[in-house]
C-alpha cells in the first residue's frame, strides 16, 4: 500500500469517533499494541530531540525501503501512539515517498496542532526525523 | 468571601473568555505564562493606532506630541506602580529576560571582574541563569546557587552562609514561575547589600500578584513584563536605582540613546533615553498604562485575596486525585499550582486537558535546574488569575479523572 492508502485507510478507522476524547483514546490504544524495541535502541543516539517525553527511532534500509522500529517511555502514552501511527504509515515504504510524503492524517485525528506547536508536541520532530531518514537514503541510492 | 470583587464583570471584560476551545468554553489556567488582556486595554492599542501613532521624541507635529505625551505617561505610572523615586528609574524594555540581560550586560561588565561572586537561586527561570553564566565566561566571575527546601522554599541559612565579600550581585525571582513560592526578598536584598551586593529581582510573575514598593525592598533592580499583568506582551520595564543607571553605560547603540553622534566619538543621551534605542514598542507601551489601571480598579489586595481563595479551594480539591504531588508547597506563595501525577507524563496531562477546553502548561517552565532539583522532568501547571472561577476548577477536576480514566 502506498503512503496515503495507508493514511486514508487510517483515517476511516478515527471517523468512527465522533469525539476528540475518543479518537486520542485510540491513539492511546494503538501505542499500546506498538512491539518493544530492543533495549540498545534506547540509547541518546536514537532519541528524537524535540520531544517533551523520550522516544527513540531507529531505521534499517533494505531491498530499496526503509523501516522503522521506535517506541517511547513507558508513561508518554499519546507520543507512543503517534509514532506508532508514523511507523505504520512510513515503515516499508521507499526513502523518497517517505521524504516528501504529506502526513496529512495528522491534521484529521486532531493532531494538527501538535505538528506546528513545534516545543510542546514533538510530533514535528518525529515527522522531521523520519523524513531526514528518508532524504538521506534517497540521496544514497543515487 | 474576604475580597470584594465582581468575577462575572470581571469575566466581561475580557473578550477572548467567551472562546470555544474544542467545543467547549475555554478554561484559561495558564497564567503564569501570560494574562488575559481587558477590553480596555485592547482599546487602547488600537485607538493608539486609529487615532494618535507616531514617532515619539523629536517630531514636532500634533500626533508625535500626543504620542509622546501618552508614552511618557506610561513611564510616570509605572513609576508610581513600583513607588519608584525617579520616573528616568523606569527603562522601557522588550520583558523581564531583556531588562536582566541589560543589567547583567552593562553592569556586570563594568563593575564585575574576575574571581566575583554572583548567587542565583535554584528556583530561577533560565532568564535568570544563562545571562549571569554569559558573563561569568566572559568575565570570569563565579555563579553560586542558593539551595533550596521540599518545600520550594529558599533556604536563608545556606544563602548566608555563600554571601562574602566576594559577593558582588545577588540575582533572585521574586515570585517563582514554577513553584509560585514568594521568596523573602526584603530580608535577601537587606544580607547582600551588608556585604555590598547589588540585588536584582526577576518581577516576572510577583508583579501581577504582588504590591511592589522597590524603595521599601530597596531592591537596585527590579525586571517585570507587562503581559503578564493583563499589559500587552513585547514589553516590560527595568528599574535600576538612578545613580547605578547613571553609571552604567548604554547596552545598545542607535538612535534616540545619543547626544550628538559625530565619526569621532558620540556622546550619551540622559537617563532612562540612555537606555532606549531605536523606536520603542509605543503602542504596547501606551498600553500598558490602562493595564495599570485596570489593575488598581480593581485593587491589587482584592486581586490577591481572590486568587489566594482559589489556590487553596484547588489545592484541596487536587488532593482527592490519586497519585498526584503538588510541587511547590511553600508557606507564602501565589496561585500557581504545579503537579506530578504518578505514572502518567505531563504532556498527555497537558494534551488531554486541552482537548477538554482546559488550557494548562506542561513541562520545566524554564526552571531545568528546579525540575532536576525534583528528579523530575516537568510538571503540569494551573495558575490562576483573577477571571478564574471555582467552577473552572471543578472542571479541572473532572478533566484529571478523565485523564486517569484514559490512561489507566
Amino acid at each position: 500500500m502506498t503512503i496515503n492508502e495507508i493514511q486514508d485507510e487510517l483515517i476511516s478507522d478515527f471517523e468512527l469517533f465522533d469525539e476528540q476524547l475518543d479518537k486520542t483514546q485510540y491513539i492511546i490504544d494503538l501505542g499500546k499494541k506498538l512491539p518493544p524495541i530492543d533495549e540498545k535502541y534506547k540509547t541518546d543516539e536514537y532519541l528524537i530531540h524535540g520531544c517533551q517525553s523520550k522516544v527513540w527511532l531507529a531505521a534499517e534500509f533494505r531491498d530499496g525501503r526503509l523501516y522503522f522500529l521506535g517506541d517511547g517511555e513507558p508513561t508518554a502514552q499519546i507520543a507512543k501512539g503517534l509514532i506508532s501511527i508514523l511507523i505504520k504509515i512510513l515503515s516499508g515504504q521507499k526513502p523518497e515517498d517517505i521524504a516528501n510524503a504529506d502526513l496529512y492524517i495528522m491534521e484529521r485525528v486532531g493532531m494538527g496542532a501538535l505538528v506546528t506547536s513545534r516545543r510542546s508536541g514533538g510530533l514535528a520532530a518525529m515527522i522531521q526525523k523520519m523524513k531526514g531518514f528518508g532524504t538521506v537514503y534517497s540521496q544514497l541510492e543515487v | 468571601m474576604s475580597h470584594s470583587l465582581d468575577i462575572q464583570a470581571i469575566r466581561n471584560d475580557f473578550p477572548i473568555l467567551n472562546e470555544l476551545v474544542n467545543g467547549k468554553p475555554l478554561v484559561y489556567f495558564d497564567n503564569a505564562a501570560t494574562t488575559q488582556k481587558p477590553r480596555l486595554v485592547l482599546d487602547a492599542l488600537s485607538g493608539y493606532y486609529e487615532h494618535y501613532n507616531a514617532n515619539i521624541h523629536r517630531g514636532i507635529h500634533f500626533l508625535a506630541e500626543k504620542a509622546t505625551s501618552a508614552f511618557e505617561q506610561s513611564r510616570h505610572r509605572l513609576q508610581a506602580f513600583l513607588n519608584a523615586a525617579h520616573a528616568e528609574e523606569i527603562i522601557f524594555t522588550y520583558g523581564t529576560t531583556d531588562g536582566i540581560n541589560l543589567v547583567a550586560s552593562s553592569y556586570g561588565r563594568t563593575f564585575l571582574k574576575a574571581g566575583d561572586e554572583i548567587i542565583i537561586s535554584t528556583m530561577e527561570h533560565h532568564s535568570n541563569i544563562v545571562p549571569w553564566q554569559m558573563l561569568c565566561e566572559e568575565k570570569g566571575c563565579v555563579l553560586k546557587v542558593i539551595p533550596i527546601n521540599d518545600e520550594g522554599e529558599i533556604l536563608m541559612d545556606e544563602y548566608e552562609k555563600l554571601l562574602t565579600e566576594r559577593t558582588k550581585f545577588v540575582s533572585v525571582v521574586h515570585v517563582s514561575n514554577s513553584l509560585g513560592t514568594i521568596n523573602p526578598v526584603k530580608e535577601i536584598i537587606a544580607k547582600a547589600h551588608a556585604v555590598g551586593a547589588k540585588v536584582l529581582l526577576d518581577g516576572a510573575q510577583a508583579s501581577s500578584h504582588l504590591t511592589i514598593d522597590v524603595q521599601d525592598l530597596d531592591c537596585d533592580f527590579y525586571s517585570l513584563s507587562l503581559h503578564k499583568i493583563y499589559g500587552p506582551t513585547g514589553m516590560g520595564i527595568l528599574y535600576g536605582k538612578r545613580d547605578l543607571l547613571n553609571a552604567m553605560p548604554p547596552y545598545r547603540g542607535g538612535g534616540e540613546m545619543i547626544k550628538e553622534v559625530t565619526f569621532e566619538k558620540t556622546t550619551y543621551n540622559e537617563l532612562p533615553y540612555k537606555f532606549e534605542a531605536g523606536t520603542p514598542n509605543i503602542a504596547d507601551v501606551v498600553a500598558a498604562k490602562f493595564a495599570l489601571d485596570y489593575v488598581d480598579t480593581l485593587g491589587k489586595p482584592n486581586i490577591a485575596a481572590y486568587e489566594n481563595e482559589l489556590l487553596k479551594y484547588a489545592t484541596e480539591a487536587v488532593s482527592e486525585i490519586p497519585g498526584l504531588k503538588i510541587i511547590g508547597r511553600a508557606k507564602e506563595k501565589v496561585s500557581v499550582l504545579s503537579f506530578v501525577i504518578d505514572g502518567i507524563h505531563h504532556q498527555d496531562i497537558g494534551v488531554l486537558l486541552d482537548q477538554q477546553g482546559i488550557a494548562v502548561r506542561t513541562g520545566h517552565h524554564c526552571t531545568q535546574p528546579l525540575m532536576n532539583r525534583f528528579n523530575i522532568t516537568g510538571t503540569s501547571r494551573a495558575s490562576f488569575a483573577v477571571y478564574n472561577t471555582t467552577e473552572e476548577i471543578d472542571k479541572l477536576i473532572v478533566g484529571l479523572h478523565k485523564v486517569q480514566k484514559m490512561l489507566g
